[in-house]
């Protein structure tokens, strides 16, 4: 069986500085992968190489068996990955809804339609407000989505980033800058949304990343020292030495 | 984004009465206004109205739905319309059976060509880039204005004469009002299919892109292609309108498509609002009635033009549309006639003090400006010697008064204003 993403011999530079230093990484259908790491350790970077949104310097990247090389974010999205990022990313001037049916568009088969009239699509509008019923955020369709609070915002793009149906999702710190309730929210939110798709996300949450994750993947100065089911990974004395010693430690 | 969805947001895009209403009282009013403004002079300023309004909307497609800031969409009008200017020659010099009316559509097919071409390279990003290279284009048509004799006449533009084609229904288009018809025909029809395409996924996707390009890449859209989309449909109404000003003017000149006019109708799309599908028609309509029926009181219009510009940038980012628009959550409570009254106590005397303000920069210019001797002016219906002292006094009179007045009503204003829009029940 094909991995869902294989990644081998990865590198990256920007400059002189080489942030991914030769990642070789396989992830298996349906499989919750998180990738942690400390700061700065190309967490983001290696999401960015993934998605196409900066060009990689050596190594390949492959979506189902198929080589991504030199295609553009939206071409990597049409193969079925999509992605939320770090820093909220939706359209704040559009309403919630909108924000929902504009990222189901392309899945549906309209492309560049200037014949066909989005509100007159039954199948869009309820394809649309079933997205906002699975993120709970039905009661705020009609409002911008920029005035919703950060929590929701959080929730909105991951509906967006589910909505056009991609079977590998990449989430970029669902649960950056949230409180306690709020985080539990979201994984709550993330376990039901997530079902039967492949999820790979970065995490700095250790509670977050042992409650939900199949395996892990831990990347420090740009090379994964260590990948494996969350037991192996926590016993790894390499492991323990370079990261999660002190990321657990903080935890207590 | 527009205010008519606003009103009926969860209904299924079926065609309902409140949907469809104000297209229905804009076709009735523009059939009948001709009966009420009966002159000539009045036709031709509505005539002008009308291609302005197309030309905003087609401008506003770039800037307001798609977020592109073109320093140079009078090109996409001027080709069109020269192009227009050409086909109206063949069809009098070669008999072609062309009928009138559809000639913008070949002007529209043009500046689409055009824009075709330009919007190749120029959409591939938003933002300085793409005002650099409009800015750019703009330029370099203009200079080939000059150069290339054959299609752009030169100094003297090309000009024609439109009663020459097929007869439409027994008309030929020598009177104005026939044309006013044409004119209003193409406007409504161009409306609404600009109005439409807003509704469509590329033109929904072309807000989106607006917002965040970025974002939307992640969506499966190429924001270059959606843009580029945007790009060549306002390219096809830009050219509409240019083919419905060869249709008015007979004339074509390098005016048509420099920079000048490319600046005049981003101005016009901002003060009408660009955040608003008819916030362009708003903005065409104040800006051609400050243009004609200001010019005609006074050489210094473009100034009072540019200061209203100047304020609207600077105090109402939304527009004239946008000031509307701000008093739709008043409405809906019912308070709109709360705030009568202190509106009234306020703006009236502001505009006595605007008023007086422009008096007297009209007396000083007079003083300064006429030739010698010549002390005798008009103004505001009177007839006065700038030499006079009262002019002065009363002006400045005015102007302090009148801005003293409305500087101690604002508050009030303020208060009514914050009064109408707090919910019933909420905690003042």
């Amino acid at each position: 069986m094909t991995a869902a993403l294989d990644i081998s011999g990865l590198r990256k530079s920007f400059g002189k500085t080489e942030i991914i230093r030769g990642v070789d990484l396989s992830i298996g259908k349906g499989e919750i992968h998180a990738v942690i790491g400390p700061n700065g350790a190309g967490k983001s970077t290696l999401f960015n190489l993934i998605t196409g949104r900066f060009p990689k310097s050596e190594g390949s990247i492959k979506l189902h068996g198929q080589d991504l090389d030199g295609l553009a974010p939206y071409e990597i999205n049409r193969l079925g990955l999509s992605r939320s990022f770090q820093i909220t990313n939706i359209f704040p001037n559009m309403t919630v809804f909108e924000n929902v049916r504009c990222s189901l568009l392309w899945s549906m088969g309209y492309k560049y339609s200037f014949w066909n009239m989005v509100s007159r699509s039954r199948a869009l509008t309820e394809g649309a407000d079933a997205i906002l019923e699975q993120i709970n955020l039905t009661a705020r369709r009609d409002l911008p989505a920029g005035v919703l609070s950060y929590a929701e915002q959080r929730a909105l793009e991951i509906g967006i980033t589910i909505a056009g149906g991609a079977d590998v999702i990449m989430l970029d710190e669902p649960t950056a800058g949230m409180s306690h309730s709020e985080t539990d929210y979201i994984i709550d939110l993330i376990r039901t949304v997530m079902k039967g798709k492949t999820l790979v996300m970065v995490e700095h949450d250790m509670g977050v990343v042992f409650g939900l994750a199949d395996q892990i993947s831990v990347l420090v100065y740009g090379e994964i020292i260590a990948t494996g089911q969350p037991e192996a990974v926590r016993g790894d004395p390499k492991v323990q030495e370079a990261y999660l010693g002190a990321a657990l430690e903080a935890e207590h | 984004m527009s205010t008519l969805d606003q009103a009926t947001p969860r209904s299924m895009g079926t065609v309902t009465p409140a949907r469809i209403a104000p297209w229905v009282i804009a076709t009735v009013f523009l059939l009948f206004m001709p009966f009420i403004f009966t002159e000539n002079s009045a036709i031709t300023i509505m005539n002008q109205m009308a291609i302005t309004i197309v030309f905003a909307l087609a401008y506003n497609m770039l800037l307001g739905q798609g977020g592109m800031l073109s320093f140079g969409h009078a090109v996409y009008m001027g080709l069109g319309g020269f192009m227009a200017m050409h086909v109206m020659n063949w069809v009098e010099a070669d008999s072609l059976p062309l009928p009138l009316p559809l000639l913008p559509l070949i002007a529209g097919l043009f500046g689409m060509g055009f824009a075709l071409i330009i919007g190749a390279f120029s959409t591939r990003k938003a933002g300085t880039v793409f005002a650099m290279i409009s800015l750019g284009v703009g330029e370099l048509i203009a200079a080939c204005s000059i150069i290339i004799v054959a299609f752009f006449g030169g100094e003297e533009g090309i000009s024609g004469d439109r009663t020459y084609g097929l007869p439409v229904l027994g008309y030929e288009f020598i009177q104005q009002i026939e044309v006013y018809y044409l004119t209003v025909f193409w406007l409504i029809l161009s409306a609404l299919a600009m109005y439409l395409f807003s509704r469509t996924p590329v033109g929904r996707m072309a807000n989106a892109v607006r917002d965040n390009p970025e974002r939307a890449e992640f969506l499966g859209y190429s924001a270059r292609w959606v843009r580029f989309y945007s790009f060549i449909f306002s390219g096809f109404f830009a050219g509409v309108a240019g083919g419905l000003f060869a249709i008015n003017f007979e004339i074509l000149t390098e005016e048509n498509l420099n920079l000048v006019t490319s600046g005049t109708i981003l101005l016009v799309t901002f003060l009408g609002g660009v955040g608003f599908f008819f916030g362009p028609i708003i903005g065409a309509i104040a800006f051609t009635l400050l243009q004609t029926v200001l010019s005609l009181e006074t050489e210094l219009w473009a100034l009072y033009v540019g200061s209203l510009f100047l304020l609207t940038v600077m105090f109402f980012p939304g527009g004239l549309a946008g000031l509307l628009a701000m008093h739709v959550p008043a409405g809906n409570m019912g308070n709109l006639g709360k705030l009568v009254v202190p509106y009234i106590k306020t703006l009236v005397p502001g505009a006595i003090g605007v008023l007086g303000l422009a008096g007297l920069v009209e007396v000083l210019f007079h003083a300064r400006h006429s030739s010698v001797g010549d002390d005798e002016m008009t103004l505001f219906w009177t007839t006065f010697s700038h030499g006079d002292i009262l002019p002065w006094v009363v002006f400045i009179g005015a102007m302090l008064g009148g801005f003293y007045v409305a500087r101690l009503m604002a508050p009030e204003m303020k208060a009514a204003w914050d009064e109408a829009n707090t919910p019933p029940g909420a905690a003042s």
